[in-house]
C-alpha cells in the first residue's frame, strides 16, 4: 500500500500484540504449571515456576508409555495417509478419464457421503466391524480411515486432475506405456501440490481424532496420543502436575509438525476449505 | 476400392456376408478392449470403493434400518418397531430435547462469535503491522490441537487458572466455579470453540481480503470514503463468498461438536451441557440402546444433510449470478 508506519498503525499493532498474548495465556498456564511441583501449582498458579523442574515430565512420559503411544499415532497417521493417497488418486484419475455414466455415479456417491456425520454410522460400524476382524487392530483402523477419508480426498484429486491436459498421457500410450505406468510415471508426479494439501488435512484430522480410535482400539497397548491423554486425565483427575505434563507431551509433536510445515498448512487449509 | 464396388455389384448376398464377417471380426476385438478397460477401471477404483462401501455405505444403510428396531446389542433378536423410537424421542425423551435445544443455541452463538472474531483478526493481520506474520501463527495455533487436548487445557484454566486470576485481581467473574454451573459451563464450551475456530476462519478471510483489489480501496479513499464506509461498501461485498463458506463451515462443525464437549465438561454438571453428538454416543455406548441411538443419529444426519444441501444450493446460485 505504501503507507508510512504511522502512530495509528503503531497503536493497532500494540492492540494486536495484546490480543495475541491473550490467545497464548492458556498455553502459558499449562506449560508453566507443568514445570512446578504439585503444591506450588495449587498455591501459585499464575506465577512462573520458582525452579524449573522436569520431574513431572519424566514421570508422565513413563506412565503414559509415551514412546509407544507416539509410535502408534505415527504408524496410524502415516499408514492411513499412504493408502488414502495411493488408492484415492488412482480412483479419482480413472473417474475423470473414463467418460461414462458409471464414473459420474460413483463420484457423486463419494461426494454425497461426505455429509454423513460420523455419529450416524458409528453404531452399526462398530457392531459389525468385529465380524470382519477390524476391531482392536491398527490395520482395521487404517482401513476405516481409508473409507472415511475417501470422499474428501477423491473430491480434491478429482478437481485437480480435471485441469491436467490429457495429451501428455496420449503421447505416452502411443509410445507403448501402460495405463498403470502412465498414471504413476506421468500423472502422479503432477499431482504433488494437491497431494501435499491432502496429506496435511488428513494428517491433522487423523492425528487428533479421538472418537473412532476410542471405539476401535480397546487394547491399551494400541492407544494413540489423544486416547492415552484421555485415559490419563480420567485416572489422574486433579493430579495436575502429571496431567499437565502429559498434555504438553501430546502438544509438542503437533507444534513441531506445524512449524516445519507452516506454509503448506496455511495453503492447504485455504485451498481445502474453498472447494 | 475397386474390388469392393465389384462385389457389391455382383451379388447382394456377398455384401451381406462381408458385412457379417466384418462384424464378427470387430466384435471380439471391441469387447476385448472393453474388458480390458473394465478391468483397469476396477483395478483403479475398486480398492477404495470397497473400503468405502464396507465402512460408510453399509453401516449407513443398516443404521437407517436399525433406527426402526429395538436393537440393543445384547439379545440376538432385532424386532421391527416401526416409528416407536421416533415417537419416544419426540414425546418422551426430555434429555434429547434438552440436548437438541442446547446444541442449536450453542451453534448460533458459536457461528456468530467465531465469524465476527475470525473476521476481526483477519482485518487486523492484513494491516501493515510489523508482527503480522507471527500474529497469524499465534491466532491459528490453537486450531492445530484437536478438540480433546483443547478441552483439557481449558479444564485447567477454568478450574485453577481462573481461580488464581480471581484471587489476584478480585474480579468476581473469575471467582465463579465455571464448570460447576450449567450456564457458565455452556459459555466455557463456547470460549474453547471460539478460541479454536477463530484462527481457522481467519485464514480463509485473509485469503479473501487479499483478493480485494487495492485500486478499488485507493479510489474510494481518494473519493473521500472513510475506513468504515470502505469496509461496509467495498470490502464486505467482495468477501461475501468467503462469508458464506465460513458460515457453513462453522455451522457444520459447531453442530457436530463432540471432543471438546467430552473433555471439558463431559456433559456435566448433571447432563446440562450434553450436546447432541455426545447424547447419541451415551445412548448407544453407555445405555446400550442402539435402536434409539440410531433413531437419534438419523435425525442428526437429516439436519446436517439439510445444512449441507442448503450450502451447495446457495454457492451454486452465487456462481451462476457472478
Amino acid at each position: 500500500m505504501g503507507h508510512k508506519y504511522s502512530w495509528r498503525t503503531f497503536s493497532v499493532e500494540i492492540f494486536a500484540i495484546v490480543l495475541g498474548l491473550l490467545f497464548l495465556v492458556p498455553f502459558y498456564y499449562v506449560v508453566s504449571n507443568s514445570l512446578k511441583p504439585f503444591a506450588e501449582i495449587l498455591t501459585n498458579t499464575s506465577a512462573l515456576p520458582k525452579v524449573f523442574q522436569f520431574e513431572n515430565y519424566v514421570r508422565a512420559f513413563e506412565m503414559l508409555d509415551f514412546f509407544n503411544v507416539f509410535k502408534n499415532s505415527l504408524i496410524i497417521t502415516i499408514a492411513s495417509n499412504v493408502v488414502l493417497v495411493i488408492f484415492c488418486s488412482m480412483a479419482a484419475y480413472m473417474l475423470v478419464r473414463t467418460k461414462k455414466k458409471i464414473s459420474n455415479i460413483i463420484f457423486m456417491t463419494f461426494v454425497a457421503a461426505m455429509i454423513i456425520p460420523f455419529q450416524s454410522i458409528m453404531i452399526p460400524l462398530i457392531k459389525t466391524a468385529g465380524n470382519f476382524g477390524l476391531l482392536n487392530s491398527v490395520w482395521g483402523l487404517v482401513i476405516m480411515y481409508l473409507g472415511f477419508g475417501s470422499g474428501m480426498t477423491i473430491f480434491l484429486y478429482h478437481g485437480f486432475i480435471k485441469g491436467i491436459p490429457v495429451e501428455l498421457e496420449e503421447a505416452a500410450i502411443i509410445d507403448g506405456c501402460s495405463r498403470f505406468g502412465v498414471f504413476w510415471r506421468i500423472v502422479f508426479p503432477l499431482l504433488k501440490p494437491i497431494t501435499v494439501t491432502i496429506v496435511i488435512l488428513n494428517s491433522l484430522w487423523i492425528w487428533n481424532d479421538f472418537l473412532l480410535p476410542s471405539l476401535v482400539l480397546q487394547d491399551p497397548e494400541l492407544r494413540t496420543i489423544p486416547l492415552a491423554t484421555f485415559f490419563f486425565f480420567g485416572q489422574y483427575t486433579k493430579q495436575w502436575d502429571l496431567a499437565l505434563a502429559a498434555l504438553v507431551l501430546g502438544i509438542i509433536p503437533l507444534l513441531i509438525f506445524f512449524f516445519s510445515m507452516q506454509k503448506h498448512i496455511i495453503k492447504g487449509i485455504t485451498s481445502g476449505s474453498i472447494k | 476400392m475397386n474390388s469392393q464396388s465389384n462385389v457389391k455389384e455382383v451379388d447382394g448376398a456377398v455384401v451381406v456376408s462381408e458385412k457379417r464377417t466384418q462384424k464378427a471380426v470387430s466384435t471380439p476385438l471391441f469387447s476385448k478392449k472393453k474388458l480390458k478397460d473394465a478391468g483397469l477401471f476396477t483395478l483403479f477404483v475398486g480398492p477404495v470403493f470397497l473400503a468405502f462401501t464396507l465402512i460408510v455405505l453399509i453401516p449407513f444403510f443398516s443404521g437407517v434400518y436399525y433406527a426402526f428396531t429395538d436393537w440393543n446389542g445384547i439379545t440376538g433378536s432385532v424386532q421391527w418397531v416401526g416409528l416407536d423410537n421416533f415417537k419416544y424421542l419426540i414425546f418422551e425423551d426430555k434429555q434429547f430435547h434438552a440436548s437438541f435445544l442446547l446444541t442449536t443455541k450453542y451453534t448460533i452463538v458459536a457461528i456468530l462469535l467465531t465469524n465476527v472474531i475470525g473476521f476481526g483478526l483477519a482485518i487486523l493481520v492484513t494491516q501493515m503491522l510489523k508482527t503480522r506474520n507471527i500474529l497469524r501463527t499465534v491466532f491459528f495455533m490453537p486450531n492445530l490441537l484437536g478438540g480433546l487436548l483443547l478441552g483439557f487445557i481449558w479444564q485447567f484454566i477454568f478450574v485453577k487458572g481462573f481461580a488464581s486470576i480471581g484471587e489476584i485481581t478480585g474480579i468476581p467473574l473469575f471467582e465463579l466455579a465455571w464448570l460447576g454451573d450449567a450456564s457458565t459451563a455452556f459459555w466455557g464450551i463456547v470460549i474453547v470453540s471460539v478460541w479454536q475456530g477463530a484462527g481457522y476462519i481467519m485464514i480463509i478471510y485473509i485469503a479473501a481480503l487479499q483478493n480485494v483489489p487495492q485500486e478499488l480501496i485507493e479510489a474510494a479513499r481518494i473519493d473521500g470514503a472513510n475506513k468504515f464506509q470502505i469496509l461496509r461498501h467495498i470490502t464486505l461485498p467482495l468477501v461475501a463468498p468467503a462469508v458464506t463458506i465460513c458460515l457453513f463451515l462453522t455451522t457444520a462443525s459447531s453442530f457436530k461438536i463432540f471432543d471438546a464437549n467430552l473433555s471439558l465438561t463431559n456433559g456435566g454438571p448433571f447432563k446440562s451441557t450434553e450436546m447432541l453428538a455426545l447424547n447419541i454416543y451415551t445412548e448407544a455406548f453407555v445405555n446400550n440402546r442402539y435402536g434409539i441411538g440410531e433413531a437419534k443419529a438419523l435425525i442428526f444426519f437429516l439436519i446436517v444433510a439439510a445444512i449441507s444441501v442448503l450450502q451447495v444450493t446457495i454457492s451454486k446460485k452465487r456462481e451462476v449470478e457472478s
